[in-house]
């Protein structure tokens, strides 16, 4: 596995947000300035902090959202029901309001412009925002790797940077694949999960050596990891990231 | 201090959790790839010592070893800990005794490359186990079965899935996820996410 020497102490900094955009029903991005960023690698996370009037606090990791080409940096983060962090995140932050991060955190579930080789990324939910965060550097760096989404949502209501994907599936370079698991827009037969045939038609085979990045909830992770072992991809060219039940208790 | 406009929480009583936690009565996955399939007629636990020696269990030699239920609270490092949780293993006081070393250090290995690093002393005085079942039953592969590392002390990093092996030297070699940023101890109770805490 690759090695990626990043230790030095992480502080906790004040980001102000300098904007909110409503995603989805449930999901939103917030825009933050961060004065001190030390930068990131697509993929990355960061922490949180909350700090209620009496000191009492709650921190949870939250992927980012956007590529670093300096200033801003966005965080999308998508209400957990009954969750402590999340609906405030959602709901209440607004503009002009501060917020304690630090980070960036995790050298693993990365992707580097010089990074060799086709990359594939498959995203089941908000499981989209590191990889859309990938496509974005992808873009910045105006790289010409090839790269495929296949992002697995519910319904056309649940997509998660629907103007932003359009704009990005415009480069030659960059193929982006709905897939609805439980209604389809007009004019697309298919509803259902990601499966063999599926990955068979749409992603990189394993001839092609993709590095392949897949983010969503731990059973859609799972599922998709074993498909994709099972095609004959090599299980060190899969990096995951799992996300369990994060935003709160259950 | 500064406050959260609008923020209120949702505090605890009653239960003591390390400092950041909140409790799950779920068991949540967290790996950094695929999820290795063992099976137990292959599987193998191997120890090499700073001198050189290796020792080694095949799976019917590790049941063969005297088994602990063991009952504790784990933590991870996402912020998520479960209490009382419950499994059966072998102490590494038993896997370890015959073992000549002298190293201060461990480095971890699982099957699909991961690894970690700890302080031998932590994996020795009832401190941690090779775990072969979770709740009465077999450990599933997604955590970490067939056997895993159980360190419950530390962040459940620590607790390798799908153990291998472990290599024992005199200097500390950072695993996975420490190399990546987290911290090379990982104390839940001292809130050792990552390097520097």
């Amino acid at each position: 596995m690759e090695r990626t020497a990043v230790r030095r102490r992480l502080s906790w900094q004040v980001a102000t947000v300098a904007d909110v955009r409503r995603e989805t029903a449930t999901a939103r991005t917030i825009v933050l300035d961060v004065p001190e960023w030390p930068g990131h690698l697509a993929g990355q996370h960061l922490d949180v902090r909350l700090t209620a009037d009496d000191g009492y606090r709650a921190s949870r990791s939250y992927s980012i959202a956007s590529a670093w080409s300096g200033g801003q940096i966005e965080l999308t983060v998508e209400e957990v029901e009954d969750g402590e962090v999340s609906p405030y995140l959602v709901e209440v932050l607004k503009p002009g309001d501060p917020l304690e991060l630090r980070g960036p955190v995790g050298g693993w579930f990365v992707w580097r412009p010089e990074q060799e080789g086709p990359v594939q990324l498959i995203g089941g939910g908000s499981g989209v925002v590191p990889l859309r965060a990938i496509l974005r550097a992808h873009a910045e760096a105006a790289s010409t790797t090839p790269v495929r989404l296949l992002y697995s949502v519910r319904r056309p209501t649940s997509v998660i940077y629907v103007d932003d994907l359009k704009e990005l599936a415009s480069s030659d370079h960059v193929d982006v694949r709905l897939v609805y698991t439980r209604e389809a827009p007009d004019g697309e037969p298919r509803v259902g999960r990601i499966d063999a045939e599926l990955i068979d038609q749409l992603a990189f085979t394993p001839a092609d050596e993709p590095t392949t990045y897949v983010c969503g909830p731990t059973p859609f992770v799972e599922a998709v990891a074993d498909l994709l072992v099972a095609a004959g991809h090599d299980p060190a060219r899969v990096r995951t990231e799992r996300f369990g039940p994060t935003g709160g208790p259950q | 201090m500064v406050v959260s406009p609008g923020f209120t929480g949702r505090r605890r009583s009653g239960t003591e959790l390390p400092p950041g936690q909140y409790l799950t009565h779920e068991f949540p996955v967290l790996s950094a790839g695929p999820t290795p399939q063992i099976r137990t007629d292959h599987w193998e636990f191997t120890v090499a010592t700073e001198s050189g020696e290796t020792y080694k269990w095949d799976w019917k030699a590790l049941l063969a070893l005297p088994a602990e239920d063991i009952t504790r609270d784990i933590h991870c490092v996402t912020r998520w800990s479960k209490l009382q949780t419950e499994w059966k293993g072998v102490s590494l006081d038993t896997v370890l005794a015959d073992v000549e070393t002298a190293a201060d250090y461990a480095l971890v290995h699982s099957y699909g490359g991961y690894t970690t690093n700890l302080p031998l002393e932590d994996l020795l005085d009832g401190q941690a186990w090779i775990a072969y079942e979770y709740d009465g039953e077999p450990i599933h592969p997604e955590h970490g079965g067939p056997a895993r590392l159980l360190v419950p002390h530390l962040y459940f990093w620590k607790s390798a899935k799908w153990v291998r092996g472990m290599v024992l030297s005199d200097s500390e070699d950072l695993g996975f996820w420490e190399t990546a940023g987290y911290h090379e101890y990982g104390d839940p109770w001292k809130e050792q996410r990552y390097a520097g805490d």
